[in-house]
C-alpha cells in the first residue's frame, strides 16, 4: 500500500494581493483541548448552517440518546441535527440566535448518561453515492465559521474536472487556536480522512495549507504523511500569515493559483476548500459513526480568567463554558462569538454554542474602545487592503446615492466583509457596517 | 466572577465586527507628513534666516484660524486636531519666497483653507491641493513680490522683508554666471522659494514618508522620472543641465510632498503612474514653452483636476473577473 513518498512542506503557488497584518495573540496555540463536563440541559437550535433550517423530529417528553436525530429537513441545503446530550426533551420553541433571528430550538435536559443512541453505527460507505450521504447524515457543516453543509462539497458533478482537495488549516483570525490544536493533537485523523476521500475520489493532490506562524503544525503533519500510502497526494503548504489568508477565494488562490470568479464557488475552478477540523472530524465519523456533536472552541480575550481550548456539546449554554474557563477576571465590555475580525458581537451570554462558533472571546473596556469617525482622507488604504480589488470609498459614495446599477459594477457582491478595510482605515470609517448597507440596496432592488 | 452573576442591567456593547482596529489614525498621517517637513523647515531657516520660519508660523496660523472659524460658521465640527491644515499651511509656505509680505502669505493661506478646502466640504473633498492653490492665488495677484528671490546666507536675525537682494532663480540663471553650484544646488544654498531649495533636506523627508507608507514612491518617481528623460532629450543628452533642471524650481517638493496629497492625486498604483508621468509631461512643457518661470504648481493643479477621469479608467476589476478578450478566446477554443 505504502506507494508514494511525501513532498515535504511546500511554498504557496502565489501571494495574494491586500490583506492587513494583524496581531495575532494567539495565547492558547499550546494549550491542550480540555473536554468540558455535560451541562445539565443543552439548546439546540434548528437553524446551524447556511441554508434551510430543520424541523423538530422529536416532541416533547421524548427520550434521547447522544447522537440521535432531532432535527432534519427534506431540503438540500440543510444538514441534520442531532442531540448532543442523553435526556428527555424539555420543550420546543423559539429562541433568539447571536444575529437576532427567530429559530426554533429543541431543549433537552440531560440525564448525566451520556449514553449512546442504539442507531449510532459507523456508516456502510462502498462507492462516492454512499460517501456523500453519510456526510449527510454526520450533520457535519464548515466547522471555520461559515457552517455551510459539506456534504454539498462532495456532491460535484463529473464534468466539474475537481482536481483539488485544499484542506484550510489558515486559521487567520486572533486569538482562535483550535484549528492549530486540531493538526497537532489530531494529525493522524487528518491524513486517514484524507486518505478515505482518495479512495472515492480521484483527486490529483490534496493540499493541507497553513500559515507560517504555526511551525509545530508542519512537523505534526509531515511526521504522519510520511507514513501514509497518498504522502505523494499531499501538499503540505506554508501560507504567509496575513488576514485573510484563510478566506476560501484567497486560500485557492495561494495554494493552486486559480482565482474564482465573481458568484462563483471554488467547485467551479476544479478545488474543494474544507476546513481542517472538518476533515478530522469525518475521520473519526466513518470509524465510529457518532455524528457532530461536539465541537472544540477557544475561549480567550482580557476578560477571561483562564483562556483556553475546550471541547463542548453543542447546545452548551455560552455562560456556562465562561464560567468552566474561570469565569471573567474583568467586566467584560464586548462578547463576541468567532473571531475579532469577522465574529458577532452577543447580547448576552445566555445563548448557546452553534455548530459554526469557533470561539469565544471576552474583552475588558479597554479593548474595545475603537477610535472615532472622522472624515475620509482619501488615504486608499481601504482598496489596498481589500483582497477582492474593490474601491470601499467608492462604493461608499455609490451606496449614499443608491445607485444600484455603480455597485454591482464596483463588484459590492464579491464583498465577503472580511473587515481588511475597516480594520485598515485611519479615519475609523465602519466600512463593513457600508458594505451590508449597500449589499442590502442591491438585494432589495433586485427583489422589484 | 461567573458569567450567571453578570447584573442583569450591565449592558455588553455591540458593534459590526471587525472588532479591531489598526492603530494609524488620520491624525498621526498627518503628523508623520509634518515630522517629514521638518528637515526642509531648518534647512530653510538656516539659509534663509528667521524671517523664513517667521512667513511659515504666519501661514500655519492663518491656515488653523481660517479652519476654525470657517468649520464654526458652518456650525460643522471642529477638524484642527486632524492637523492637515497644519501641513497645508506649511507647504503653501514652502512655496513662498522668503521676502514676502506677512499680510500677503496669510491671505494665501485663508484662500486655501476657506476657498479650496471648506468650500469643497473639508478634508479628503478639495478636487485641488489646497496650498498649490493658494500660491497659484498669489502668484497671479502680486506677481512681483512672489518673484523676488531672496539671496541664501543674507542674514540670519533679518526679519524684516529684504529689499534688495533678489536674483535670478537657478532655473533662469542656468548657463550664466550667476547659477550656483551643483552642491549648493542640492543642499540648498539658492535663491528660491524657501522651503524648495534644500533637495538632500526633501529628499530626507521622502524617505521617511516612503518608510512610513504614508506615500507610495510611485507619483514622486514616476514624476521626476518623466521630467528627466524629457528634459535629457531637449538638452540632447547633457546630463549637468539635466542635474540642474531636476534640483532646481519646486521639483523635488512639488513631486514628494504636493502630487502625492491624497485628496487629488489616484488611489490605485497604475493610476499614480499616470498622474506622475502626467505632471512630468505638464511641468516639461511649461518650462521649455511656456513664458512662466516655473511650471510644477500648474502641472499639478492641473492633473489634480483630471484625477476622476484618471481614476474612472484605473479602478480595478473586482477579484477573479475574467476579461472580455480572454473571455472570448476561451469561448472560441
Amino acid at each position: 500500500m505504502i506507494s508514494g513518498k511525501f513532498n515535504g512542506v511546500l511554498k504557496a503557488v502565489k501571494q495574494v494581493r491586500g490583506g492587513v497584518k494583524v496581531d495575532h495573540h494567539k495565547n492558547t496555540s499550546s494549550c491542550e483541548v480540555v473536554r468540558m463536563p455535560d451541562p445539565e440541559k443543552v439548546i439546540m437550535p434548528m437553524q446551524q448552517h447556511i441554508g434551510a433550517p430543520c424541523t423538530p423530529t422529536v416532541s416533547v417528553g421524548d427520550k434521547v440518546g447522544v447522537g440521535q436525530v432531532i432535527g432534519d429537513t427534506d431540503k438540500f441545503v440543510s444538514a441534520p441535527i442531532h442531540a448532543s446530550v442523553s435526556g428527555t426533551v424539555k420543550a420546543i420553541g423559539d429562541i433568539k440566535l447571536p444575529n437576532g433571528s427567530l429559530s426554533q430550538a429543541v431543549t433537552i435536559e440531560s440525564d448525566g448518561e451520556n449514553r449512546l443512541w442504539e442507531g449510532v453505527e459507523p456508516p456502510q460507505v462502498h462507492n462516492r453515492e454512499d460517501f456523500i450521504k453519510a456526510v449527510r447524515a454526520s450533520g457535519l457543516v464548515g466547522l471555520g465559521g461559515a457552517g455551510f453543509p459539506s456534504f454539498i462539497k462532495f456532491n460535484f458533478k463529473p464534468e466539474q474536472n475537481i482536481d483539488t482537495l485544499i484542506v484550510n488549516a489558515a486559521e487567520c483570525e486572533p486569538y482562535i487556536t483550535v484549528d492549530h490544536r486540531e493538526c497537532v493533537d489530531n494529525s493522524w485523523d487528518i491524513v486517514s480522512s484524507i486518505h478515505v476521500i482518495c479512495e472515492y475520489y480521484g483527486f490529483k493532490q490534496v493540499i493541507i495549507a497553513v500559515e507560517d506562524n504555526k511551525p509545530d503544525v508542519f512537523k505534526a503533519i509531515s511526521d504522519v504523511a510520511k507514513t501514509d500510502g497518498n504522502g505523494d497526494k499531499i501538499k503540505l503548504m506554508v501560507l504567509k500569515s496575513k488576514y485573510p489568508q484563510g478566506a476560501e477565494k484567497m486560500m485557492v488562490q495561494s495554494a493552486t493559483g486559480r482565482k474564482v470568479p465573481p458568484g462563483k464557488l471554488p467547485g467551479d475552478i476544479g478545488c474543494i476548500v474544507m476546513n481542517v477540523a472538518s476533515i478530522a472530524f469525518l475521520s473519526r465519523y466513518l470509524k465510529t459513526g457518532k455524528p457532530l456533536v461536539k465541537r472544540s472552541m477557544t475561549v480567550d480575550g482580557s476578560a477571561i480568567a483562564n483562556p483556553m481550548n475546550v471541547r463542548v456539546p453543542i447546545g452548551t449554554n455560552i455562560g456556562d463554558i465562561i464560567d468552566f474557563c474561570g469565569g471573567f477576571k474583568e467586566e467584560p465590555c464586548k462578547i463576541i462569538l468567532g473571531g475579532p475580525m469577522m465574529g458577532q458581537a452577543i447580547v448576552s451570554t445566555n445563548l448557546p454554542v452553534c455548530k459554526q462558533n469557533n470561539a469565544i472571546l471576552a474583552f475588558a473596556k479597554d479593548d474595545t474602545v475603537l477610535k472615532p469617525e472622522y472624515d475620509c482622507i482619501r488615504c486608499g488604504r481601504c482598496a489596498q487592503a481589500c483582497p477582492m480589488s474593490l474601491m470601499p470609498t467608492l462604493i461608499v459614495r455609490f451606496a449614499k446615492a443608491k445607485d444600484v446599477d455603480a455597485l454591482k459594477e464596483a463588484g459590492i457582491n464579491v464583498c465577503m466583509e472580511c473587515g481588511s478595510c475597516a480594520f485598515a482605515c485611519p479615519a475609523g470609517k465602519p466600512l463593513v457596517q457600508h458594505m451590508r448597507l449597500a449589499k442590502s440596496i442591491v438585494r432589495e432592488a433586485d427583489k422589484r | 466572577m461567573t458569567a450567571s452573576k453578570i447584573p442583569s442591567d450591565k449592558k455588553l456593547t455591540v458593534s459590526a465586527s471587525p472588532h479591531i482596529r489598526a492603530a494609524s489614525t488620520s491624525r498621526r498621517i498627518m503628523l508623520d507628513v509634518i515630522i517629514s517637513l521638518v528637515p526642509a523647515l531648518i534647512a530653510s531657516g538656516i539659509f534663509f534666516g528667521l524671517r523664513a520660519l517667521a512667513v511659515v508660523a504666519v501661514t500655519v496660523v492663518a491656515c488653523v484660524l481660517s479652519e476654525y472659524v470657517t468649520r464654526r460658521i458652518m456650525k460643522r465640527s471642529n477638524t484642527i486636531g486632524d492637523l492637515s491644515a497644519v501641513v497645508t499651511g506649511m507647504l503653501l509656505a514652502f512655496n513662498l519666497p522668503s521676502s514676502i509680505p506677512f499680510w500677503m502669505a496669510a491671505l494665501g493661506g485663508a484662500v486655501a483653507i476657506v476657498v479650496v478646502k471648506q468650500f469643497f466640504g473639508g478634508i479628503g473633498q478639495n478636487f485641488v491641493n489646497p496650498a498649490i492653490a493658494g500660491r497659484i492665488v498669489l502668484l497671479i495677484s502680486f506677481s512681483t513680490a512672489m518673484a523676488s528671490w531672496t539671496q541664501p546666507l543674507s542674514g540670519f536675525m533679518n526679519l524684516t522683508a529684504p529689499d534688495a537682494l533678489t536674483g535670478a532663480t537657478p532655473l533662469v540663471a542656468y548657463g550664466t554666471d550667476a547659477a550656483p553650484g551643483l552642491l549648493d544646488m542640492f543642499i540648498g544654498n539658492r535663491g528660491g522659494c524657501l522651503g524648495e531649495t534644500s533637495i538632500v533636506a526633501l529628499l530626507i523627508g521622502g524617505v521617511y514618508l516612503v518608510a512610513r507608507k504614508v506615500i507610495s514612491p510611485a507619483i514622486p518617481l514616476s514624476f521626476i522620472g518623466t521630467v528627466a528623460v524629457i528634459t535629457l532629450i531637449a538638452e540632447k543628452g547633457d546630463f549637468v543641465a539635466l542635474a540642474y533642471q531636476l534640483m532646481s524650481g519646486g521639483l523635488v517638493l512639488g513631486a514628494i510632498f504636493m502630487a502625492t496629497d491624497y485628496a487629488t492625486s489616484p488611489i490605485n498604483f497604475k493610476g499614480k503612474i499616470i498622474f506622475g508621468i502626467g505632471c512630468g509631461l505638464f511641468t516639461c512643457l511649461i518650462r521649455l514653452f511656456g513664458s512662466l518661470p516655473e511650471g510644477v504648481s500648474f502641472a499639478i493643479i492641473l492633473m489634480n483636476i483630471l484625477v476622476p477621469h484618471i481614476e474612472r479608467i484605473t479602478t480595478p476589476k473586482p477579484f477573479g473577473t475574467v476579461k472580455e478578450k480572454k473571455a472570448k478566446e476561451e469561448k472560441k477554443a
